[in-house]
């Protein structure tokens, strides 16, 4: 399987202020995290779409000192308001885990 | 070498500060206890309703424990963002728990009380000159924006706790203010440098989250010197690492490298830390820049009020139809309503969030050969009353415990959890406001008042 929930060694997100979302993925080695890095660079469209917002604003972050990559991006309903569902987005990293690295 | 040592004894006040903790730190001799009380990240409930998450129990359960320390080493302790919101009203019922609690303890102390919450009319002003400008993802700001908001707040910056202590107190409490600038102030009045300070108190906010094995926000110390930070963890058996507190700058942070304050940025991209001892992580190589001096607002307003009931399913003809018996429910209250009681989309909004279903992924439809054993089904009704919400789901509440599955079919009864089945939870409030406002002067918009106690 080479889905991104195989690959990376955590995954996790949380709101990042009202209006935004960030995702955290820590990688085990510099060789998985560049698979990664691609893969979302690749996916940057459909991550947009999964989240219901512009590809432009979704902004990917590389910490190759302590192998982490992270996504951020604004978020479509703003915390807390009468249509959230998630108001922490703790488990807004969910439909990322089944990115395809071969797709 | 000049040095500044800055107790943080908890993530936030009312956390529980720990005793053992609290000796080992009045053991080290911090200059300062700085924490704070509050911030966004519970929701808009708190700062449109204009009242606090943490019970005033807990939080003067806490209190008596740091004007204890406050008063054995004779140095200030500093709250920020008082009763979760920041609001003036949430400062005075603060300060009035102080008061409380001081008195009990017997101790004679100065309090300054900053206020940070702002009046719409003056703000209007603000906007009309062009002095308050969107932050990503929002738009221009507008009257009517500003006219939504039940409360407003600006994130104050460390320059009034700096005035505060100049002018002699002994605790300040204060409205919303920027995690790091309760905590970087005392640092920054004795004129450390502005990198490491900040870094500092970025890494120490929630307290120990920033180790590499806690299990709660318990308490960390923070030493700046001329050259970079120390943060140490007070509880037995934690620790930090290089990776744990380079790591905790993506914790709730949309950019990782950079943190905007009042009028400077914080700059890590150079930063290198390193283990100085067991528990203990240095940190050198992070600078500032200065920029125009803005405050962040914060502003939350009241949308509707809400009424919710909670069902449970688990009969396998529905779920194996679920889909279909959800938008046959849907389409039969949402006529319903109207030709009963009168309710069109306008007075109104039905969301159902089906538990075990899609709930939290609505757009994303379980796939044909997924049958769960149970679904939640929460059905809750937004209405520009609580009374039109509360008629509008007690129509709803005998419908969501027997609708069939097929017209004409024998009538089901689902599980309902509690009696009554129908809840009100109350106004629903929205953030509002996502700009800055350019001030000429960090006190601009900002007050200090006095309490002798």
């Amino acid at each position: 399987m080479a889905n991104l929930v195989n690959i990376a060694k955590n995954i996790r997100s949380k709101n990042a202020g009202p209006f935004w979302i960030t995702v955290d993925i820590f990688c085990d080695d510099k060789i998985s995290m560049q698979k990664i890095v691609q893969l979302l660079h690749r996916k940057q469209k459909t991550i947009a779409e999964i989240y219901n917002v512009d590809p432009k604003t979704v902004v990917i972050f590389e910490l190759a000192d302590i192998l982490a990559v992270k996504v951020s991006f604004p978020r479509k309903i703003p915390q807390g308001g009468a249509l959230d569902r998630d108001s922490h987005a703790g488990q807004a990293f969910v439909p990322l885990l089944i990115l395809d690295l071969e797709d | 070498m000049r040095t500044c040592k800055v107790l943080v004894p908890a993530g936030v006040l009312g956390a529980g500060v720990d005793d053992l903790e609290m000796d080992y730190a009045l053991w080290l001799r911090p200059d300062a206890i700085g924490i704070d009380g509050g911030s966004t990240d519970s929701g808009p409930y708190y700062l449109g309703e204009g009242v606090s998450k943490m019970t005033e129990k807990a939080i003067a359960s806490d209190l008596k424990k740091l004007l204890r320390l406050r008063q054995a080493l004779n140095i200030p302790l500093l709250i920020g963002s008082s009763g979760t919101c920041g609001t003036d009203g949430m400062v005075d019922w603060m300060a009035a728990i102080c008061q409380r609690v001081a008195k009990e303890e017997n101790s004679k102390i100065r309090v300054a009380l900053i206020y940070s919450e702002q009046d719409r009319d003056v703000l209007k002003c603000y906007a009309s000159n062009g002095r308050i400008t969107p932050l990503a993802p929002a738009g221009a700001i507008d009257a009517a924006t500003l006219d939504r908001c039940d409360h407003i707040v600006a994130l104050a910056g460390y320059e009034p706790y700096a005035e505060a202590l100049r002018q002699g107190a002994d605790v300040v409490i204060g409205g919303r203010t920027t995690d790091t600038a309760v905590l970087a102030a005392v640092p920054l009045m004795r004129g450390l440098p502005a990198g490491p300070s900040w870094h500092a108190a970025k890494s120490s906010e929630c307290g120990s989250l920033v180790a590499a094995n806690t299990s709660r926000s318990s308490a960390v110390m923070m030493l700046i010197d001329e050259k970079g930070f120390e943060i140490q963890p007070m509880e037995k058996g934690v620790y930090c690492t290089p990776q744990s507190v380079a790591a905790h700058l993506l914790y709730e942070n949309s950019n990782p490298y950079e943190l905007t304050e009042p009028g400077t940025i914080l700059d890590t991209r150079a930063a290198h830390y390193h283990q100085v001892s067991e528990t203990t992580v240095r940190v050198e190589g992070s600078v500032c820049r200065e920029i125009p001096y803005t405050l962040k607002l914060e502003g939350s307003g009241k949308v509707g009020y809400r009424t919710m009931v909670f069902s449970g399913i688990s009969q396998p003809d529905v779920l194996m139809n679920f889909d279909t018996w959800l938008n046959n429910l849907s389409e039969f209250l949402t006529n319903g309503i109207e030709k009963v009681l009168g309710y069109t989309e306008d007075d109104y909004s039905i969301d159902f969030r089906p538990y075990g279903w899609n709930a939290l992924d609505p757009h994303n439809k379980p796939t044909s050969d997924y049958q769960p054993r149970e679904v939640g089904l929460m059905t809750l009704v937004t209405a520009t009353s609580q009374a039109i919400a509360t008629e509008i789901i007690k129509y709803c509440n005998p419908y969501i415990l027997h609708f069939p599955l097929k017209k004409g079919g024998s009538l089901p009864s689902f599980a309902f959890p509690y009696s009554p089945a129908d809840v009100e939870l109350g106004p629903v409030y929205e953030f509002q406001l996502q700009h800055v406002v350019h001030v000429n002067d960090p006190m601009e918009l900002i007050r200090i008042d006095w309490m002798e106690i």
